[in-house]
């Protein structure tokens, strides 16, 4: 067992807890910058799917996770992020500017799309958020002389003041920093008053209130920085993929990012990351377990959505904390060895709290 | 004369997105939670329908009713089974189980055989038949519709005003605290409602069957019956079928007097302009709570 002693204020404002903590992120980022000459360019490539889904959840988890809103239009602001930078790789901006035009203008779409939903309850973000996705969708299949329609745009390679980025390993890289930066700019933010009048909105919108915290406007701001991160994630996945339909972008690819933070664990930086190596993982374990199930279930279309629901619902029911809570108890479990529990992690006995008046 | 053929056909299309709307808002009003897997027990009962007329060869009209019972009861064990052990929870955790129920339908669904990934249709002794009233040529199918929505309305009106239990949900549904007070089993209520709402998706799926077919992701429709029920207010009943309808008269007018498109996305649209000028709906209720 350890204990942090605090003896100086610098240490409440650090990053991390202690030397030790610190150790082990540095191990982490080492390990990060070394794996991709190890492992074949089909893994790197993966990874790098890993970390801009990463990006995506770390935005969702901004609203979801600490703001408690949920949408179910995340998708929509990806694909703003993915088309505006493949229009403006085509006329050669370098990529820092054509990434931060791609958020600037998905964080603006989610101004205009979410402050009226804001206003009233929970549930209508979702609703109007899904009908925006479903909008954004229809346009860019329409939108030929801009989108180029359903098939789709040709994304150029990754370019930037005179480098060009030409194999697995380079998108790796520049996916890395990004992934790091946006990291390091969600936990900076929920450490500051703006993140600290998240979670109070989240815990109760009434209290918040009377803390003099004006809800609307502060869920505003989250699904405006979560929408803008979202578009972020959608520049590299343009440059990643290497061409953007329509159909990359529904309302199902919407669900699986918000099973990503859920799964993942909500209120946990740490669950952006796991959720997205499982979203990434698990498709390709049910690729390679199809071969031993029996054809009736391995081959039915319907087995990796069965199962991602499956998973989801177990989740919720059993481990709402997520795959982070998993990662949490198995940690206290080791760190308190024979003095572990079961009843450490329980969950507060919750009613329901009604939104309505009377 | 197109135009009123055209609203015609759109107030039937109209009255499946209501049902559905219909089942959402019973289950909001009663536990404050939102079904998102409203459309996949549609589809459920389309199937246990056809299972019932295919397999088991009951004539349609016994059919519908056993399918009916059968998702009623499925819903009830839903309830009991996912929603129950997280009430109390967050909003955001009874959403995405229903979104995965969803999915884990959807996908059982493609893995049964017989049902599978194929379309089917179910059989219907009104199939093919018109009816003519001057100029207008109405289909039996969308009459039929029209006319089970009524009936359907005024059975789940009378049921919630006079009958005891009906009453009762009135008052869990209104405080929920207050209701357990005055010795309203609410848990219990809670499942009936689940089981009420399963039995209207199912009728809504076996009224659309003979629309679209029967086939797995005929469960997408209830994508539609979020805007009709923010339209009519979440949290009205009368509004979910009047928000259904109009929903399904704008899209089908748009379907013919605007560009190739606009009909799939006009719900959408509509539900967009109503939150930014009417966020309430037609009918809500415009309360707030005073801190």
């Amino acid at each position: 067992m350890r204990f942090v002693f605090k003896t100086a204020y610098a240490q409440d404002l650090g990053l991390f807890a202690h030397g030790v903590q610190a150790a082990w992120y540095a191990a982490l980022a080492v390990a990060l910058v070394v794996v991709p000459w190890l492992l074949s360019p089909y893994l790197v490539s993966q990874l790098t799917f890993v970390l801009i889904y990463s990006i995506v959840a770390l935005g969702l988890m901004l609203l979801s996770g600490y703001t408690g809103q949920i949408s179910l239009g995340h998708a929509a602001f990806l694909a703003v992020g993915a088309y505006t930078e493949a229009v403006l790789a085509a006329k050669g901006w370098p990529f820092p500017l054509s990434m931060a035009m791609a958020a600037l203008l998905a964080g603006a779409v989610g101004v205009i799309v979410g402050t009226p939903a804001l206003r009233v309850k929970g549930i209508y973000l979702a609703i109007a958020t899904m009908a925006f996705n479903i909008i954004v969708e229809e346009v860019l299949a329409r939108w030929e002389s801009v989108t180029g329609g359903g098939s789709g745009l040709q994304v150029g390679p990754l370019a930037m003041f005179g480098w060009t980025v030409r194999d697995e390993r380079g998108m790796y890289y520049v996916a890395l920093a990004t992934a790091a930066l946006v990291t390091l700019a969600v936990v900076n933010l929920l450490r500051s008053p703006t993140g600290r009048a998240f979670v109070a909105v989240r815990d109760s919108e009434i209290s918040a209130a009377s803390m003099g915290i004006p809800a609307a406007r502060f869920k505003a701001i989250s699904f405006a920085l979560s929408a803008a991160i979202t578009g972020i994630a959608g520049a590299l996945y343009a440059h990643q993929l290497r061409i953007v339909t329509p159909d990359q972008f529904t309302v199902l690819q919407s669900i699986e990012m918000l099973m990503m933070v859920v799964i993942g664990g909500l209120g946990s930086v740490h669950g952006a990351f796991f959720g997205a190596a499982f979203v990434i993982v698990l498709p390709q374990a049910i690729a390679v377990a199809k071969d031993y199930l029996p054809p009736a279930i391995g081959q039915a279309t319907g087995l990796q959505p069965a199962l991602f629901g499956l998973i989801l619902v177990g989740f919720i029911l059993f481990e709402p904390l997520g795959l982070y809570g998993r990662w949490v108890k198995t940690r206290t479990y080791f760190q308190l060895f024979p003095f572990y529990r079961r009843g450490m992690f329980r969950r507060q006995k919750a009613f329901m709290k009604s939104e309505r008046l009377r | 004369m197109q135009a009123l053929q055209v609203i015609v056909s759109g107030i039937s299309q109209g009255c499946i997105y209501g049902l559905i709307a219909l089942g959402f808002v019973l289950i909001y009003k009663a536990t404050e939670t939102v079904n998102f897997a409203q459309g996949e027990l549609m589809m459920l009962g389309a199937f246990l329908g056809l299972t019932a007329t295919a397999a088991f060869g009951l004539p349609y009209w016994a059919a519908v009713p056993a399918a009916l019972l059968a998702m009623a009861v499925f819903g009830l064990l839903l309830e009991r089974a996912v929603i129950n052990p997280i009430l109390g929870q967050p909003a955001f955790a009874i959403v995405m189980v229903t979104i995965g129920f969803g999915f884990v339908a959807r996908g059982l669904v493609t893995m049964i055989p017989g049902w599978g990934t194929d379309t089917h249709t179910i059989e219907t002794p009104f199939r093919g038949q018109v009816l003519r009233a001057g100029p207008l040529v109405i289909a039996a199918e969308h009459l039929v519709i029209v006319a089970a929505t009524v009936v359907l309305s005024a059975l789940l009106y009378a049921f919630f005003r006079y009958s005891r239990i009906g009453v009762a949900m009135q008052a869990a549904s209104q405080n929920q605290l207050a209701a357990y007070y005055m010795g309203i089993p609410v848990r219990r209520l809670n499942g009936l409602i689940w089981a009420i709402s399963a039995a209207v998706a199912a009728l809504a799926g076996l009224l659309l069957a003979p629309l679209t077919f029967v086939h797995v992701n005929m469960g997408f429709i209830g994508l539609k019956a979020f805007p009709a029920a923010v339209v009519g207010g979440f949290g009205s009943l009368p509004g979910a079928l009047v928000g259904g309808v109009v929903i399904g008269v704008v899209e089908a007018l748009s379907g013919v007097y605007l560009p190739e498109g606009f009909k799939d996305v006009a719900a959408y649209v509509v539900v967009l302009l109503m939150l930014a000028v009417k966020p309430n709906g037609l009918f809500g209720e415009t309360m707030r709570k005073k801190v």
